[in-house]
């Protein structure tokens, strides 16, 4: 049963590779309105509250951390809980979350600092309810950065995990 | 604040090159300051008229290989007294010693068809005496490159009584475009920048490549599918497919055991990275490491029965050495700042690491039980060193900093002399550096 669940997971986040794949600049971007939404966006706009679009801008897709840290502030964990409700009220979609570090780190080491960071956010997500099977933890390391400036208010802008939504419907 | 790194650094000697009078010519690489040992190398003879071009820029080569070294120098062609007129002619010591050539190298080139020839010859001028047989290498005219690193590698290998590293090619990532847009994709090239070749297209992210230890394939981390994945490619065909690990969802960090049939790597479960070894062939996983914190970076001893890896389970990034089996591991580094990609040299005796601290990168090398820690280089971020094939020569990634940062290619020897950019094509990060050619 568990595997079936895992199967079919894999096949609907595939199946819209090209809305959910991270894998590309502007798809956990600065600006929210270039995100991956871009089918849904003309539909579903910021006003709705139901809209992935609603859920990047009103609500906020993606919280910050201190240097080499995975623990959430506060300001993260109301950001959080605003993630969590969401998802709850749409039960349909899915989400990815990207943890990100800032380039003041060896390569390798900022991937696993990325899956600690995006770990954090899909346990405090669990915690508040979000089945599980609904989230998928990636890691980017310092290779996104959203911010190209190499100064402490670019790092921190780069030090994220960005909850992205998937426009599949487990439906 | 380099030069002060440097002051407490083991640097190359010349043995008994500043003796060179007294014994046959040989450069001792060990401790202590160096004289760069001088050579003249004339223009090799074109023996016949179509291979009057290939005989410059082969000489040419010869001598950017040796000089590049830092450990030759070559005497400008101005200074000679006589040119050697064919290649079997005897060779005029007094001529070389009034120049104080200590070493000196004739060569001769044949071109028929798409057939080249190379011959060379190496003399200890001040013994007068010929350093081992004259050598010959055939191949394409197209391949001139690798027959001139063939004669720098036997020339260093003569003078020094070491392996060379000159015919070898380094698998690297090459960057486009800027740090919020950057596009990586695997390249590889001849140790020194040139025949740059494509490996992959800039469709997904690609980091940090690994040779095998015979440089047929190539392992590296892709994000084709937005998480990050081991692929293993074989560089003649440039056929690639994924790696099937027991659980290989989302692994990275791979590097292959000496003997080329296993693989160590990062697994990432959850918020939890631990290093893991698996065969290539039945995909069969052991895991080595089960502490939560962050394990990575994993680089097999030459004799392949230890690991040296990093991990942040003291709250700080270290080097740590357990068998290749897993089990209790020793931490080793205990300076000031953090460690990471550690790399066991091929020679056994050192690791080289990235270390940052006060805001600085280095690339240093330490003994394998972390004492006389050296750092080779300082800059705001060098990372992820990689060795020459005979253990001499390090080279890594430089990057700059701000909106416009880019990466490059540098190396540097294991004295922390010698730091020189390597003339590669555009920018390039995370180098990996292939055996000697056969």
């Amino acid at each position: 049963m568990k595997l079936l669940t895992k199967v079919a997971l894999t096949v609907l986040v595939l199946g819209t590779a090209a809305c959910t794949r991270p894998d590309r600049f502007g798809a956990d971007g600065a600006d929210g309105a270039n995100g991956p939404m871009d089918g849904a966006s003309a539909q579903a706009g910021v006003s709705d509250p139901t809209s992935p679009l609603y859920f990047n801008q009103t609500i906020g897709d993606r919280v910050l951390f201190v240097v080499n840290s995975s623990t959430l502030s506060d300001q993260g964990k109301t950001i959080l809980a605003g993630q969590a409700r969401w998802l709850q009220t749409n039960a349909d979609y899915l989400a990815i979350i990207e943890g990100h570090a800032d380039e003041r780190g060896t390569r390798e080491y900022n991937i696993g600092l990325g899956f600690r960071r995006a770990n954090a956010v899909r346990e405090y997500l669990v915690s508040l309810g979000v089945p599980t099977n609904r989230l998928r933890v990636t890691s980017y390391g310092k290779e996104r950065p959203v911010q190209v400036c190499s100064t402490e208010s670019c790092y921190s802008e780069n030090r994220r995990a960005v909850t992205v939504i998937s426009i599949a419907s487990l439906s | 604040m380099l030069k002060q790194l440097m002051s407490v650094m083991v640097a190359l000697v010349l043995g008994s090159a500043a003796m060179a009078q007294s014994g046959p010519l040989r450069l001792t690489i060990t401790d202590g300051v160096i004289e760069p040992l001088p050579y003249a190398v004339p223009t090799f003879q074109a023996e016949t008229v179509e291979a009057t071009q290939v005989a410059v820029d082969l000489t040419r080569l010869v001598a950017r290989d040796l000089t590049g070294t830092g450990l030759f120098r070559e005497i400008p062609s101005s200074a000679f007294i006589s040119q050697p007129s064919a290649f079997t002619q005897a060779v005029a010591y007094p001529d070389w010693r009034a120049i104080n050539a200590q070493a000196l190298i004739t060569g001769a080139v044949t071109v028929s068809g798409n057939q080249l020839v190379v011959k060379f010859r190496l003399f200890d001028v001040f013994s007068g005496a010929e350093m081992g047989g004259g050598l010959q290498f055939a191949g394409t005219v197209e391949g001139w490159r690798r027959m001139g690193h063939k004669v720098s590698d036997a020339v260093y290998s003569r003078i020094t009584g070491e392996t060379g590293y000159f015919d070898s090619r380094v698998v690297y990532v090459a960057e486009t475009g800027p740090k919020d847009q950057r596009q990586k994709r695997l390249a590889v090239m001849d140790y020194d920048g040139a025949n740059t070749q494509f490996l992959t297209d800039s469709g997904a992210l690609v980091l940090a490549p690994r040779f095998s230890p015979n440089g047929d394939r190539v392992l590296y981390t892709s994000f084709e599918s937005g998480f990050p994945r081991i692929n293993i490619l074989d560089v003649a065909s440039v056929g690639r497919r994924q790696l099937t690990t027991a659980q290989g969802e989302i692994a990275f960090s791979p590097r292959f055991s000496r003997d080329g049939n296993q693989v160590i790597y990062s697994l990432a479960n959850g918020g939890n990275t631990d290093i893991y070894r698996s065969e290539l062939g039945s995909g069969a996983a052991v895991r080595l490491t089960s502490a939560p914190s962050i394990e990575t970076a994993p680089s097999l001893s030459p004799d392949g029965t230890q690991i040296v890896f990093e991990s942040d389970r003291s709250g700080s990034q270290q080097l740590y050495i357990m068998s290749a089996n897993g089990g209790e591991a020793r931490r080793i580094s205990f300076g000031d700042g953090s460690y990471g990609t550690p790399v066991w040299s091929p020679r056994a005796d050192l690791i080289a690491f990235t270390k940052q601290n006060a805001g600085r990168f280095h690339i240093g090398v330490m003994r394998t039980d972390g004492s006389e820690e050296r750092l080779l280089t300082a800059s705001f971020l060098d990372e992820g060193p990689t060795w020459s094939p005979n253990g001499r020569v390090i080279m890594f990634s430089r990057e700059t900093q701000g909106v416009s940062g880019t990466s490059a290619l540098y190396s540097v020897d294991i004295s922390g002399r010698n730091l020189q950019p390597v003339a590669v094509p555009g920018g390039a990060s995370d180098p990996s550096w292939g055996p000697l050619q056969p």
